[in-house]
C-alpha cells in the first residue's frame, strides 16, 4: 500500500473574472506535492499565495483547470476522498441554530458512524475539546474559542486519518493557541497525517515534519525545516520564508528608491 | 485540554480502499440533510409568525356569522382556503429561495461539502426538507381549517380534505424544486422569490388560459404562448378549492394519482437542472 496520503500533481488553477477586459487570474501554476502518512506537513505562503485555493481543491470546492490531486489514492473530485479526512475552516462556519451535540450527531451520519458508536464518539470529542458542558446549548451562543473547538470535536468526529487545518490558530488568544498545538502533536503521536496551513511560523517550526513554502501560486520550497535552515544558510523558518518571497530584496529595493526620492 | 483517548471508528477502518458510496448512504446523507433544513425551520421565528396570522384569520373567519347564510360561509372558506395557499407558497418559496445561498454566504457549505456528501445529495437534501417542512405547515393549515369549517357545519369531509392536501403538497414540491434551481440561477435569494412568486402566481391565474391566448394571436407570437403553454408546470391542476368550498365530492383516484406523477416529472426535471447547475459551480 502507498505511503502516499495526499498527492498534487502538476496543479493549475486559474480563476475567470466575470468582469469584461479583465484577465483570468492564474491561482496555483504547477504545482507538485506528495504528503506521507504520519506526517505534520506545514503549508506556508503570504496571503494570496494560493493555500487556501490548493485546500479548496483538495476538498472539491473548487475543480482544477489542470493537473489532479488524490486523497488516500483517490481522485479528490470523488466524494468519498473525503471520508477518511477531517477538515477545519479557518473561520467557524457551522449552523448556529444547531447545538454542539446535534452538529456532531448530523456529521456523524453523514460519515455513516454505526448507530451503537456515536454516542461514545460524540462524548469522547466534546472532552477532548473541553465542550461537554455546553453540549445542549445553542453554537450561536458560544464565544468565538468555543466555536472554534466546535470546529475540531467536527473534523475529529469521523476518527480520521488526514487531518485538514486551514490556519487552526487563527484569532485565538495563546491558550487557545497552545491547546491546538497540544491537539496536533497528540495526533502525530497517535500516527495520524496532519496538513496546515498557517502564518504562525514559531509554531510551525516547533509541529511540523516537513514545509512547503508557496509563493504567487507557485511551489518555492520543500522539505525538513533544519534542512531549509541550512540549504538557506538562515537562522530559523521565518528568516527562510522572507528569503524565499523576496522580502529582502523587496525592502532594499524600496529603501534604495527613498534615498533616491 | 482534556486526556481522553479517541475510540477508532470501524467506520473509518484503518487499511482499506475506499468504498464506493451505496444507495443507501446516498439516502442517508439525503435525510441528514433534510432534517437540518427542518430543524432550522422550527427554530426560526417568522415561520411562527406567518403561522399564527393565518391560523387567527382562519379561525376568525370561521366564527363569523351573517345572518346565519350558508352562502356567506362558503364565501369565508374560500377566502380561507385562499389564505391557505397563499401562506404555503409564501412559506414554501422563502424557505426554498435562501437554502443554498444562505450556506454559501455563512459558509457552513464548506464543512459540509468537506465530507463525504456530493453536491446533488445537497440540492436533493434541502429540497425535501423544504417539500417537508411545508407539508407539515399545510397539514396543520388544513386540520385547523377542517376544525373550523366542522363546527360550523357539523360535517368534516375529511377524505375530501385530504385530497386537496396532497394535491396542494405536490404543486409546493414542483414550487420548492423551481426556487431551488432558481437559487442557484439568480444571484439573490430576495430576487429569485420575487420571481417565483410572480411566475407561481401567473401560472395560477392565467395558466388555464394560455392556449385560447394563443389562439388569437398572429404568428411567431401565437406558436411562443402555445409553447409557453405547453412548458409550464400547470400549477392550477392541483387546486381543488372549488370541490372543498361546494362540496363536490372526490377528485377520482387515477386523476389523482396522475397528478402525483405530472408533479414528480416536473420536479425532478427542475432538481436535474439544479444539480446540473450546482455540480462544477466554484465555492470560494
Amino acid at each position: 500500500m502507498s505511503d502516499v496520503i495526499l498527492k498534487l500533481e502538476n496543479l493549475r488553477v486559474e480563476y475567470r473574472s466575470r468582469e469584461l477586459g479583465q484577465e483570468t487570474k492564474q491561482a496555483l501554476n504547477g504545482l507538485s506535492l506528495a504528503v506521507h502518512r504520519g506526517e505534520v506537513f506545514g503549508f506556508l505562503g503570504p496571503n494570496g499565495a494560493g493555500k487556501t485555493t490548493t485546500m479548496n481543491v483538495l476538498l472539491g470546492f473548487v475543480t482544477a483547470t489542470a493537473g489532479d490531486a488524490w486523497l488516500f489514492g483517490v481522485n479528490v473530485r470523488q466524494p468519498i476522498a473525503r471520508q477518511r479526512i477531517g477538515y477545519l475552516p479557518e473561520m467557524t462556519y457551522y449552523y448556529k441554530f444547531l447545538t454542539a451535540e446535534e452538529t456532531l450527531r448530523f456529521y456523524a451520519k453523514i460519515f455513516r458512524i454505526p448507530k451503537g458508536e456515536v454516542d461514545s464518539r460524540i462524548e469522547a470529542v466534546l472532552k477532548l475539546v473541553e465542550l461537554h458542558h455546553a453540549r445542549h446549548r445553542p453554537i450561536k451562543t458560544y464565544s468565538k474559542g468555543m466555536q472554534q473547538r466546535v470546529g475540531l470535536a467536527q473534523a475529529l468526529i469521523n476518527n480520521p486519518d488526514l487531518l485538514i487545518l486551514d490556519e487552526p490558530t487563527s484569532g485565538l488568544d495563546p491558550l487557545g493557541r497552545m491547546k491546538v498545538r497540544e491537539i496536533i502533536q497528540r495526533l502525530r503521536n497517535e500516527g495520524k497525517t496532519v496538513f496546515f496551513s498557517s502564518h504562525e511560523l514559531g509554531e510551525v517550526e516547533t509541529v511540523c515534519d516537513r514545509v512547503a513554502i508557496l509563493h504567487q501560486g507557485e511551489l518555492k520550497a520543500e522539505g525538513r525545516v533544519s534542512e531549509l535552515v541550512r540549504h538557506y544558510k538562515q537562522n530559523n523558518l521565518e528568516q527562510v520564508f522572507l528569503k524565499i518571497i523576496g522580502y529582502h530584496e523587496l525592502h532594499d529595493s524600496s529603501n534604495l528608491a527613498g534615498r533616491a526620492a | 485540554m482534556n486526556s481522553t483517548t479517541l475510540p477508532t471508528s470501524p467506520a473509518a477502518p484503518r487499511d482499506f480502499a475506499l468504498a464506493a458510496p451505496t444507495g443507501a448512504s446516498t439516502w442517508t446523507n439525503v435525510w441528514a440533510i433534510a432534517g437540518v433544513v427542518i430543524k432550522e425551520l422550527c427554530r426560526r421565528k417568522d415561520f411562527y409568525v406567518l403561522f399564527v396570522l393565518t391560523a387567527l384569520i382562519t379561525l376568525v373567519m370561521g366564527s363569523v356569522n351573517v345572518f346565519n347564510q350558508e352562502n356567506v360561509f362558503r364565501y369565508l372558506k374560500e377566502i380561507c382556503l385562499f389564505l391557505i395557499w397563499a401562506s404555503s407558497l409564501v412559506i414554501a418559496i422563502t424557505t426554498t429561495a435562501r437554502q443554498i445561498p444562505a450556506e454559501q454566504e455563512n459558509r457552513t457549505l464548506f464543512p459540509l461539502l468537506a465530507k463525504p456528501v456530493t453536491r446533488h445529495q445537497v440540492v436533493i437534501g434541502k429540497f425535501l426538507g423544504c417539500w417537508l417542512a411545508s407539508g407539515a405547515a399545510l397539514a396543520v393549515f388544513y386540520l385547523f381549517f377542517g376544525l373550523v369549517a366542522a363546527a360550523r357545519e357539523h360535517d368534516w369531509p375529511i377524505v375530501n380534505y385530504l385530497q386537496a392536501a396532497t394535491l396542494h403538497w405536490f404543486a409546493l414540491g414542483v414550487l420548492c424544486a423551481m426556487t431551488m434551481l432558481g437559487s442557484l440561477v439568480f444571484a439573490a435569494p430576495s430576487s429569485n422569490s420575487t420571481i417565483i412568486l410572480v411566475v407561481s402566481v401567473s401560472i395560477l391565474l392565467v395558466g388555464r388560459h394560455l392556449n385560447k391566448v394563443a389562439l388569437k394571436l398572429s404568428e411567431p407570437l401565437q406558436t411562443v404562448v402555445q409553447a409557453v403553454y405547453f412548458a409550464v408546470p400547470h400549477l392550477e391542476l392541483f387546486d381543488v378549492r372549488d370541490l372543498i368550498v361546494h362540496d363536490w365530492g372526490l377528485v377520482p383516484w387515477l386523476i389523482w394519482a396522475a397528478a402525483f406523477a405530472y408533479a414528480a416529472v416536473y420536479s425532478a426535471l427542475f432538481l436535474a437542472l439544479a444539480c446540473l447547475r450546482f455540480r462544477r459551480k466554484a465555492i470560494h
